[in-house]
């Protein structure tokens, strides 16, 4: 897509509408891959991602188990068509570095400690793109963990803020990310107040962050709500049909 | 000392069940002196200490645990069995014997082989080390017949039942054989096939509800309507 | 060399002086390792420079070719960053492709030039769409004592700086090199600073045996007018926002006593 003249309209608008301080429409399921230990599914606008976790599980190979806690390993993976022109399945740099810094960001919810020994792997496949997939990604693999029953802290849920034609906006589509003037996404455990992931890409000043990253955390405490009845989900229909 | 759920409330990761003088107990963490959940389930409040039932989890072994499992692998010495843990279990072949191994003469695989089913129980297991089992208790060893299932592991209690009265009454209402594996994987063999459809039926549909309330009251009545639907049907 | 693992004793004892405010080296919690810059070491580079941050030792060559520009952006020139972990720095250090850790070290590098518009890149294109510059920024990390990527960030701004670019003129949609050199053009100086959470605590430059007692990391590159540019956190602990806050600050002053090792103003 070529660069739209205007990021923002008269008032104060953004492309799609929604308003500076404002989510894309989010819903997530939890529970959709059979064969996974967990698994979710998250749509944030036009984001579509699938996540799941196997595990905890013997290591392969042997010699990277450790003796005192499981590892944590994870891959972030853009399908081919998810973006506009087709991407070389094999994993880029950019999704390599991706991997790792998720890795980071789930890795202070798990305990991993209870389980030496053993490892859990985390899947997040992007089926579709338009911008933020990283956080949409942390977002939907603390569901499929979650899913897997493995012991956590807190669910960990991300949301980037950013700045858009001057002003600072929530929840950047990809237009904004690459056009904007900065982004900064940031992964929390809105329970316990600890920010596990945070970037930024662009130009800020000191007050200008640290509004953005005020403004990030509440977007995240929004979805965190939404993760939590997500999770609930199965078990809060099962128990109204029974107990009618 | 306030705690901010209801008995039996729904939790997920993350939430303050409790603050103060309260003890964490299953499925639960303390951090700066509150108490939260680590899983998704139900909580309880007993006597100052907070757990949560868990809906969601996987088995992790116990010693003594009775546990059904699959050989996957005959090594030198034993067996490797997949347990549906995060550990494979081994099986020694000196245990099973009960007499000191022959390597020379003892064919491993004419005893177990690669694919075969067990019922074991765990007799040792620690951190540094994946756990042993044990086959010789009468109950235990090689199994020949029956279906396996698998259910979420921590919904066997549920499925036992206060002091084993859910167990008990499948079993009476199906004449069906039950093995439960703490594991999760349960072993149902009955005389006719329909009647091991039935129990299959009434533990998968405990596994979905073990959350709901009345839960003995309506297994019952489903299969005895299931019973009475189908003598319908042969007369 | 025993061993890259820091004993379970010294490991306490770094985090019982963090929490008293101290170090095991003697230094300040917000002080860095001696610092020392050499630039353009390599005479076959267009740009060079060594960084020593104490023990931690890195070498980034610049060159600069000719190519195909991107085809989203036809009128400018390119810039390319990469690092590599050469097994002669440390015993864990392995040969091979660049791991996780090696293509993190070389994004966050070139995310502070790039995000701060270091290199005017659009005075690098030679005919729009079909020629261009190529920057291949290449970090050689030579001793790995911790807090590589202040000590890569900062060698690769000292050898931008430093880069010549040969003079050229076209014939017949040939480039012909011509005699004499000018600067690359830079136009801003972005400084990574980096902070370790150790017992709570934010300490700035980790070295080795610090960075494997942390819970987390933070780098936060500043630009030449104070704006931040770019952010990682690394890690598998966690900050508290008001530790974030505070590393901003801090990040943004100590860049600039950085920067005036780099460019005399």
């Amino acid at each position: 897509m070529s660069k739209p003249e205007k990021l923002l309209d008269k008032k104060g608008l953004r492309l799609d509408g929604r308003k500076l301080d404002e989510l894309r429409p989010i819903k997530m399921e939890v529970g959709i891959l059979a064969n996974a230990d967990g698994s979710a599914y998250l749509e944030q606008g036009r984001n579509k991602v699938l996540a799941a976790v196997y595990g905890p599980k013997e290591v392969h190979p042997k010699h990277l188990a450790l003796p005192d806690r499981a590892i944590l390993r994870c891959r972030y993976h853009m399908a081919p068509f998810s973006v506009e022109e087709r991407k070389s399945p094999a994993p880029s740099r950019r999704e390599i570095e991706l991997s790792k810094v998720i890795r980071d960001a789930l890795e202070p919810a798990v305990f991993l400690e209870y389980y030496p020994r053993t490892s859990i792997d985390i899947f997040i496949e992007i089926l579709q793109a338009d911008g933020g997939t990283r956080c949409a990604g942390i977002t939907t693999a603390a569901l499929a963990l979650a899913d897997a029953g493995i012991p956590m802290r807190d669910l960990v849920v991300a949301c980037a803020a950013g700045k858009a034609d001057g002003k600072l906006i929530l929840d950047l589509m990809d237009l904004e990310d690459k056009y904007g003037e900065a982004d900064v996404p940031l992964a929390m455990m809105p329970g316990i107040n600890a920010v596990t992931l945070l970037q930024m890409d662009g130009s800020l000043t000191l007050e200008e962050f640290e509004k953005a990253i005020e403004m990030a955390m509440e977007g995240c405490r929004k979805i965190y709500e939404v993760q939590k009845e997500a999770l609930k989900a199965k078990y809060v229909t099962v128990k109204e049909e029974t107990e009618e | 000392m306030p705690t901010f759920f209801e008995e039996k409330e729904l939790v997920t990761p993350g939430d303050l069940l409790a603050e103060g003088e309260y003890m964490a107990g299953e499925n639960t963490y303390r951090e700066n002196g509150k108490i939260f959940a680590a899983r998704i389930g139900l909580v309880e409040y007993e006597n100052r200490r907070v757990r949560v039932v868990a809906l969601r989890g996987f088995y992790v072994p116990r010693v003594g645990d009775t546990v059904i499992g699959i050989v996957v692998e005959v090594g030198f010495n034993g067996w490797e069995i997949d347990i549906n843990a995060p550990y494979v279990a081994t099986l020694r072949a000196s245990d099973v014997l009960e007499r000191g191994y022959r390597p020379q003469k003892d064919n491993l695989l004419s005893i177990l082989d690669i694919g075969d089913l067990i019922v074991a129980k765990i007799a040792s297991y620690d951190r540094g080390s994946n756990p042993r089992l044990t086959i010789n208790e009468p109950g235990l060893g090689k199994v020949s017949r029956g279906q396996l299932i698998k259910v979420t592991p921590t919904k066997i209690p549920r499925i036992i039942g206060r002091k084993g009265s859910m167990i008990s009454m499948i079993k009476r209402e199906t004449n069906c054989r039950i093995t439960l594996g703490q594991n999760g994987l349960i072993l149902i063999s009955g005389r006719k096939p329909e009647d091991e459809q039935l129990a299959i039926m009434a533990i998968l549909k405990i596994e979905e509800e073990s959350h709901t309330s009345g839960l003995t009251d309506r297994i019952t009545k489903m299969l005895k309507k299931e019973k009475e639907a189908r003598k319908n049907v042969q007369t | 060399m025993i061993s890259s693992i820091v004993s379970k004793v010294k490991q306490k004892r770094i985090a019982q002086l963090v929490a008293k405010g101290k170090r095991l080296d003697g230094r300040a919690l917000m002080e860095y390792r001696e610092i020392k810059i050499e630039p353009s070491i390599i005479e076959r580079a267009e740009g060079s420079a060594q960084v020593h941050i104490g023990k931690t030792q890195v070498l980034v060559g610049v060159k600069i070719e000719t190519g195909e520009p991107f085809p989203d952006i036809p009128d400018q020139g390119v810039l390319t960053v990469n690092a590599e972990l050469v097994p002669l720095a440390s015993p864990t250090f392995e040969p091979g492709p660049p791991n996780e850790d090696a293509i993190e070290l070389a994004r966050i590098v070139d995310r502070g030039i790039r995000e701060s518009k270091a290199i005017a890149l659009e005075e690098l294109c030679i005919q729009p769409g079909k020629k261009v510059f190529i920057v291949f920024v290449d970090v050689y990390v030579l001793n790995h004592d911790g807090n590589l990527i202040d000590a890569s960030a900062l060698a690769a701004l000292t050898a931008l700086v430093n880069t010549k670019m040969f003079n050229y003129e076209m014939k017949n949609d040939e480039i012909v090199k011509k005699p004499g050199y000018k600067p690359l053009p830079v136009r801003n100086y972005p400084v990574a600073v980096t902070f370790a959470k150790i017992n709570d605590k934010l300490v700035v430059d980790p070295w080795l045996e610090e960075e494997h007692v942390m819970d987390a990391r933070l780098t936060i590159t500043t630009d030449k007018d104070g704006k931040i540019c770019s952010i990682q956190k690394g890690g598998s602990g966690y900050f508290t926002t008001q530790q974030i806050l505070e590393a901003a600050k801090i990040a943004k002053e100590k860049a600039a006593e950085l920067r005036k090792l780099v460019v005399k103003t």
